[in-house]
Parts: structure tokens; sequence; C-alpha cells
């Protein structure tokens, strides 16, 4: 079980870093509250209520994308990328770790961003919440292989929003569809599969994009 | 070498060949379509125009996952090659589709029409794609990126066309349907002749390009060697 103990230290890295430089996570949050606060005011008011809905979904995407265009920051600017690749762990496991502290910060993000959206717009059913878990995993799995791919390139920040947003779509789909319609059951499990297949896939690739 | 530049001259002869003969009985000989008239021809280059852009971002996967399989470099090129190939057929289909649209429903653009969607969809996508690779040095770690891209975009094109199918219950609902009447028989043999045509054209762009691109990597070595 040595690799889920590399993937535990490596998180527990993200995660530790974050709680000492306070970095990503506040930013995220101040954020997504600031862009609730302009839907408000980009709705007109005869907007129906899946309008909100469907701005709650970009608000989620737009805050994965900062914390995402952060989180290979660090490993960039210290050159820690050089030396985990160079460590005798299996690389797929940077990658793991990695996820998983994105899905930390965009889970703490969505704490404090669905109780604002409630208060502001509308309450929250059970649908939503499931569908934020999903595509919460999907969006962090993707989203980390392409930071990566990103953080490679001269580009960086700019490059990310533009490959992010294409892959995402299906996510979009997926989850204002579980959010709006009657039976969310098709489209929590088109969710689910959308996360598996991606997640198998940047799980097997990751390490084509940190290795030379 | 020949061997080489016969092929090109063979498949450049066929690709001309068959777009002649097939957009000629597409236009003459192929039968009226009852329900659209002389307007649902376009069928005959739209349709294998998209088969096409699919069958090149298929065969740029292909040679991506060689490439990550094998580490054999000169399959970066072919990969990269079959891509542009792709987005250029990609873009054609968009404009087809969209004059098509114009004509059948009046609206130069309509997102109740799934093929479309999603080849906007791939448009953005591989246009992503060519920025990844200019802002990337080139070498082994560009040509793992593109080809970990590549693959990417291939599985995304069902599960696309999945969330598109999903997206119109709650965005559209479906207005037109293009399943009128049944294909017939010599409709079918139009539209397959077409589809030959692109796809030779395809292979035939496709080596004309490598070759151009490869001449350039070679030159751009000499250049470096002699500096």
């Amino acid at each position: 079980m040595t690799y889920f103990a590399d993937v535990a230290a490596l998180a527990r890295k993200d995660l530790l870093l974050e709680l000492r430089s306070r970095d990503t996570l506040p930013a995220m949050l101040l954020f997504v509250i600031s862009a609730l606060v302009v839907f408000h005011f980009s709705l007109p008011s005869e907007a129906s209520a899946t309008a909100s809905t469907g701005l709650l979904w970009i608000a989620i995407l737009f805050t994965a994308l900062l914390g995402l265009g952060r989180a290979f920051a660090a490993e960039r600017e210290q050159r820690v990328l050089d030396g985990l690749v160079l460590a005798p762990c299996d690389r797929s496991a940077i990658w793991l770790a990695k996820a998983i502290g994105v899905l930390a910060f965009l889970g703490i993000a969505e704490l404090v961003a669905l109780p604002a959206y409630a208060l502001f717009f509308e309450p929250v059913g059970w649908e939503l919440v499931a569908a934020i878990v999903l595509a919460d995993l999907g969006l962090a799995a993707v989203g980390t292989l392409l930071a990566a791919m990103a953080a490679a390139s001269r580009a960086r920040e700019l490059l990310l929003p533009l490959l992010f947003l294409p892959l995402v779509i299906p996510v979009v789909v997926g989850g204002v569809g579980a959010s709006v319609v009657d039976d969310p059951a098709r489209y929590l499990g088109f969710l689910a599969l959308y996360d598996l297949i991606f997640a198998i896939l940047s799980w097997a690739s990751f390490e084509y994009v940190v290795a030379e | 070498m020949s061997l080489r530049n016969n092929r090109a001259v063979l498949l450049a002869a066929a690709a001309s060949v068959l777009l002649v003969a097939g957009l000629a009985l597409a236009l003459l000989w192929a039968p009226q379509d009852a329900d659209q008239g002389f307007s649902q021809r376009i069928f005959y280059v739209h349709v294998p125009i998209a088969l096409t852009a699919y069958a090149c971002f298929a065969w740029g996967a292909w040679k991506a996952l060689r490439l990550l399989w094998t580490r054999e470099p000169r399959y970066d090129l072919e990969s990269y090659t079959a891509v542009h190939m792709g987005v250029i057929f990609g873009i054609l289909t968009l404009v087809t589709g969209s004059i098509w649209a114009k004509i059948s429903w009046g609206v130069w653009w309509t997102w109740s029409e799934r093929q479309l969607t999603l080849f906007l969809v791939l448009f953005l996508f591989y246009c992503a794609y060519f920025m990844l690779r200019f802002s990337v040095e080139s070498g082994p770690r560009r040509a793992n990126l593109s080809a970990v891209y590549a693959l990417f975009g291939v599985v995304l094109i069902p599960v696309s066309f999945l969330a598109i199918r999903l997206a119109e219950r709650f965005i559209h609902p479906v207005v037109f349907t293009r399943d009128g009447p049944q294909m017939s028989g010599s409709m079918f043999l139009v539209f397959c002749i077409c589809l030959a045509a692109m796809l030779a054209l395809f292979a035939s762009l496709y080596t004309n390009e490598l070759a151009g691109k490869r001449l350039d990597a070679r030159l751009r070595e000499l250049r470096e060697a002699l500096e």
C-alpha cells in the first residue's frame, strides 16, 4: 500500500502548504461570492429561477479554474515537479494527490457558495448537491491533468481555460440537467460516467505529461 | 522516395477523380429529395466531410497512442498533421452545415442540430490543441502533451455527443429531425462515392502536408547543424 501512502503524503503536503500560506482558498471563496453578486446584477428581474441555476454552475466552473490555475504554482516556482518526478513513487500518485487537494479546495469553496446561493437566489435541493459532488470529481480529475499541461507551457494562465472549458462542457450539461429536470437520475448517471472515464484517462496519462 | 512520391500522386489523382465524379453524380444523377428538394444535395458534401473529420481525429489519436506506446518521435508529426486536417474538415463541416441550416430552416445556426453543436465543441477543443502545441518548446515534452490531449479529444467525441443529446431535453425540444425518407439505393451509392472522395482527399492532403512538415523539420535541423 505504498502507493496510497505516497498519495497521502503528497496530498498532506498540498493541504499543509495551503493552511500555512493561505494563497488559493481565500481567493476562491471571495471569487465565488463576488461572482454570485455579479450574477444578481446580470440577471434581469423577470429572469426565471432556472437561469440562476445555470449561473451557479458557471460560478463553480470559474472558481475551479481559479484554483486550478494556482494548483501547480508552487511546484513550478520552486521546481518541485522535477524532484517529484525523480522520486521513487508512481507518477500517477502525484496526479491523485493534487486532484484530492483541488477537490478539497473546491468542496470548501462550495460549502460557502451553496448557502450564499440559497440566501441570494433559490433554495438548494438534494439533486443540486448530488450533481455538484459528482461534478467536482470530474472537474478535479480533468482539471488537474490540464493544469499540469498548462504549467509545462509558456502561456500557462492563458492556456488553462482554453484547454479546460471545451472538455468540461459535458459536466455543465450533466450538472445543469440534474438540477433543473424532474428526474435527475439520468443526468447524475451521466456525470458519474464522465467522472469514471476521465478519471481513468487522466490517471493513466499523467505520467506522460510530467515526464520527458 | 519515388515510391512515396508515387503514392502522393496516386492519392491526389484518386481524390480528384472521386471528387469530380461524386459531385457530378450528387448534382446531376442522384434523385431529387421529395421533402427538401435540390438543397438536400448538400448532404452529399456535408456528411462525408463530417465523417472524414471524425476519421482525421481518430487517426490523430491512433498516432498519439502509438507515440505514447513506442515513444517514436515520428508519430508526433503524424498525429499533429492528422489533427490539423481534422480541424480543416471540421471548419468545413460547420460552414456547410450552417449553409444547409440556412436553406432548410432559415437560420444560420441552430443549437438543436446535434452534429453542428458537437463540431463547435470539437472545434474549440482542437483549437486549444494548437495553442498548447505552439506554447511548448518542441521536443519529447511537446510530443507527449499533444498526444495526451489528442487522446482526450477522441474520448470527448462520444461523451460530448451524449451530453448534447441529454442537453436537448432541457435546453430545446427537438423541433427539426432529419430522419425523413430513408436513403434509396442510388442515393446511398452517391453518398458512398462522396465519402470515398473526401477520405481520399484527406489521405492526399495528409501525405503532402506530412511530407512538407518533415522537410521543414529536416531543413531546420540542417540549419542548426550549419550554425
